[in-house]
C-alpha cells in the first residue's frame, strides 16, 4: 500500500484518532509529492496550509513505523512513478493507494487501484478491503502505431470513442500487439488513464520486459526467490480463448496524435480535427455549451494552430525518462515561442538524475523550459503556484476538468511530443510535422 | 463504533445539478482543502460554481437559490464523482447536509466513499430522474424512491445498504474475520514469499 501527503495524512490521522494500529507497517510506503515545492532549492510547500499536511504525514508515518520517501530523499517522486522504480509493485501484487491513478501500476501485471481515505484506513487496519468483484473487459489494440503516435494517443482515442464512463464497473485488460510493443513507460501511460475511463483499474499481462525492468530493483526479490517469482509471474495472463464481459478492439493504425478540446478527457480529437458540433460531441447541449464557454472555443475551430500561453510536461501520466527523451528530441536546438511559459517537472528525482546524465536537462533549459524538481506540481491546483486564470495550457497530464490546473485555466491534454512541438510553435502543433521540419 | 448517523430514509428537497461527469475537483476544488481532517469543507463545496469574484454567492447556482439551500438530496448526471479519489468531496457534501445523491451512474471510488460516510448513492435512469418532483423520499430498506406520482425501485449492494441503514463501521465488520485474515496471509506468505520481503537496502 502507498500513501501520499494529501490524502494519506488524513487517513493516518483518522486511524490514530480511532486508536487503531497499522496492521503491517512494513507493507505500507509513503511519499510527499502532491503539494511539495518543485522549484530548485525547495524545502517544503508553497501551498497555503500545506505545511500541516507535510507535518501530519511525517509525524504519523514515524509513529506507525511506515517508510516515508520525503522531499529530500533521493528516491522521492510522484507516488505511481517511484513505486515501480523501487520495485515495490510486482506482478500479481495487490496494491492500493488513496489516489485514483494507482491503476498506472497495472502496467506491471499488478492489481493496483485507487481507493478513498476511509478505505485506506480499512486497508491499513485490517490488511484487506471489502469490494464487489469487478466485471471484466479486454481492450485490444491490434496492429502497430504510426510513427509519432504514442500510448497517450491510444488512451485518449479509447476515451473519445467509448466515453469517460465506458469502463465503469470493469477491470480492464489492455492487450494486443500495439500494447505489447510498448515499453514500460508507455504501458504505464496507458494504464494511468484507466481511471479516466471510470474503470476500477487497467492492467497488462506481465512479460519479459516487465521482469527485465524489475530485476535488481531495491524492493524486488533476488536470488532463488526471484527465480521462483518469475516462474509464477509467467502464469499471469488470460487463457487463450478466455471470454470477457466486454471486448473492445481498436486498430492502432487508425490512431492519430490526440488533443482534448473540452473539459472531460473523453472530449478528445485527432489533432488534425476541428472542435466538433454538439451533435457529434457526445455531450448534452448544456454540457457542450458549458465546456466550450469554459475552454473558449467555438464549433468548427481547428485544434492545430490554436495559440497557447503555456506548455507543461509532467505528471504520473507522462514524465518518465522516455517521455522526456522524446520531447527533447523535438525541441533540440530550438526555442520556446515568445510569450509561452514552458515547464518540465520530471516524474521522480531518479528520472531527473537520469535525464541530466543524458544532457536532456540542457536541451530543455537551452530551449527556454524551466527544469524542476519532482512532484505533482501543476498537474493539479491546490492553491499554491499555478497558471493565471484564462491561461491556455497544453499539458502532458491526465485531466482537463474545469479548474484542474487553476481557476479558469484552460487545459488541453496531449502527449509529451505534442506539448513539446506546441511549445516551440506557440500554437497547438502536430509533433509529426515538427519532426519533418527537423529532418528537412 | 458507529461511523456516521444511519440513513435508512432520506426525504426532502432534491436539488437538480444535471450535468454529466461532475468531477471531484468541481465538488471540492483542491485549493479548498485547507486542513488535515474531514471537516471544515462545506464552505468549499462546489466553490468554483457557487461563488463569483471574492466569494459572492452566484445567484444562478442551484444551491444558492433559497428553496434549494438546505436540500438533503442532490440530483446529478452520469458518471457523478469522477476524477480524483479525494474523499473530501463526500465529506464536503455530508457536512453541507447532503444525505443522498441520485444519478444515472457514479464513479466507483466516489460511490464507495458515499457508502462509508452516510450518503446514499441512488442509481436511477436519467428518464426517471427527469420525472422527479421537487420533494423526494428515499426508502433505503425498501429500495424505492417516491416523488408525487412517481415511484421507482433502485439497486444497491446488500452490504452497502446495511452499512448505510445502520451506520456500520466497515473496519469493525472486517475485524471479526481477523483469524481468517491471519490464516490467509500465512498461507500466501508461503506461496508468494516475494510479496512479503523487506528491502535489501
Ligand atoms: S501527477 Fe497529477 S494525476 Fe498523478 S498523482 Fe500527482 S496530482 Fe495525481
Amino acid at each position: 500500500m502507498f500513501l501520499h501527503e494529501r490524502t494519506g495524512s488524513v487517513a493516518l490521522r483518522s486511524l490514530a484518532a480511532a486508536g487503531r494500529p497499522v496492521r503491517d507497517p512494513a507493507r505500507v510506503f509513503a511519499v510527499t509529492d502532491h503539494i511539495v515545492d518543485t522549484l530548485p532549492g525547495r524545502t517544503g510547500t508553497l501551498v497555503p496550509g500545506g505545511d500541516a499536511f507535510l507535518a501530519a504525514t511525517r509525524e504519523e508515518t514515524r509513529a506507525s513505523g511506515i517508510r516515508l520517501f520525503d522531499v529530500d530523499d533521493p528516491d522521492q517522486g510522484i507516488v505511481h512513478v517511484i513505486s515501480p522504480e523501487l520495485g515495490i509493485v510486482l506482478p500479481g501484487a495487490t496494491l492500493v493507494c488513496p489516489d485514483s491513478h494507482t491503476c498506472t501500476q497495472g502496467a506491471f501485471g499488478a492489481l493496483a487501484w485507487g481507493i478513498g481515505s476511509t478505505e485506506a484506513e480499512h486497508a491499513m487496519a485490517t490488511g484487506t478491503l471489502r469490494m464487489a468483484r469487478p466485471k471484466t473487459m479486454r481492450v485490444t489494440f491490434t496492429g502497430a502505431l504510426q510513427s509519432g503516435v504514442t500510448a497517450k494517443d491510444m488512451i485518449l482515442t479509447l476515451l473519445a470513442r467509448h466515453g469517460a464512463g465506458g469502463g465503469k464497473g470493469y477491470a480492464v485488460e489492455f492487450a494486443g500487439d500495439a500494447v505489447m510493443a510498448l515499453d514500460l513507460d508507455g504501458r504505464q501511460t496507458l494504464c494511468n488513464m484507466a481511471t479516466e475511463f471510470a474503470a476500477m483499474t487497467g492492467f497488462i499481462a506481465p512479460d519479459d520486459r516487465v521482469f527485465d525492468y524489475l530485476k535488481g530493483r531495491r524492493f524486488a526479490p533476488s536470488g532463488a526467490v526471484w527465480v521462483q517469482a518469475v516462474t509464477a509471474w509467467r502464469a499471469l495472463h488470460s487463457d487463450d480463448g478466455a471470454t470477457f464481459d466486454r471486448d473492445i478492439s481498436i486498430d492502432a493504425a487508425t490512431i492519430e496524435p490526440m488533443v482534448t478540446w473540452g473539459t472531460s478527457p473523453q472530449s478528445a480529437a485527432p489533432i488534425s480535427a476541428t472542435v466538433p458540433d454538439q451533435a457529434s460531441s457526445a455531450l448534452t447541449s448544456q454540457g457542450y455549451t458549458q465546456a466550450l464557454d469554459y475552454i473558449g472555443l467555438s464549433p468548427g475551430q481547428p485544434l492545430a494552430g490554436l495559440p497557447i500561453d503555456a506548455a507543461f510536461i509532467g505528471s504520473c501520466t507522462n514524465a518518465r525518462l522516455s517521455d522526456l527523451r522524446r520531447a527533447a528530441a523535438i525541441i533540440r536546438g530550438q526555442q520556446v515561442a515568445p510569450g509561452v511559459t514552458a515547464i518540465v517537472v520530471p516524474g521522480s528525482m531518479a528520472v531527473r538524475r537520469a535525464a541530466e546524465a543524458e544532457g536532456i536537462d540542457r536541451i530543455f533549459i537551452d530551449a527556454g523550459f524551466a527544469w524542476r524538481m519532482s512532484g505533482c506540481a501543476m498537474c493539479f491546483y491546490a492553491g499554491g503556484p499555478g497558471f493565471a486564470p484564462g491561461t491556455r495550457v497544453i499539458s502532458s497530464t491526465n485531466r482537463n476538468f474545469e479548474g484542474r490546473q487553476g481557476p479558469g485555466v484552460r487545459t488541453h491534454i496531449a502527449s509529451p511530443e505534442t506539448v513539446a512541438a506546441s511549445a516551440i510553435a506557440g500554437v497547438i502543433a502536430d509533433p509529426r510535422m515538427a519532426r519533418e521540419s527537423i529532418a528537412a | 463504533m458507529t461511523a456516521f448517523p444511519p440513513v435508512p430514509h432520506v426525504a426532502g428537497i432534491a436539488a437538480p445539478l444535471l450535468r454529466a461527469n461532475i468531477d471531484t475537483d468541481a465538488i471540492i476544488p483542491s485549493r479548498e482543502i485547507k486542513g488535515v481532517g474531514k471537516t471544515g469543507l462545506a464552505e468549499g463545496l462546489f466553490a468554483g460554481w457557487r461563488y463569483i469574484e471574492g466569494r459572492t454567492p452566484d445567484p444562478d447556482f442551484i444551491l444558492n437559490q433559497p428553496r434549494y439551500a438546505h436540500a438533503p438530496i442532490l440530483l446529478g448526471g452520469a458518471n457523478f464523482g469522477c476524477g480524483s479519489s479525494r474523499e473530501h468531496a463526500v465529506w464536503a457534501l455530508h457536512e453541507y447536509g447532503i444525505r443522498a445523491v441520485m444519478a444515472p451512474s457514479f464513479a466507483p471510488i466516489f460511490q464507495g466513499n458515499c457508502v462509508r460516510n452516510g450518503i446514499v448513492p441512488v442509481v436511477l435512469d436519467e428518464g426517471v430522474i427527469a420525472q422527479l418532483g421537487e420533494t423526494v423520499t428515499i426508502d433505503l430498506l425498501a429500495q424505492t424512491v417516491t416523488s408525487g406520482e412517481v415511484t421507482a425501485a433502485f439497486d444497491i449492494d446488500a452490504e452497502a445498504r446495511a452499512m448505510l441503514a445502520e451506520g456500520l463501521d466497515a473496519i469493525d465488520l472486517t475485524l471479526k474475520y481477523a483469524a481468517a485474515i491471519d490464516q490467509f496471509l500465512a498461507a500466501d506468505n508461503t506461496a508468494r514469499p516475494w510479496i512479503y520481503l523487506e528491502a535489501s537496502t
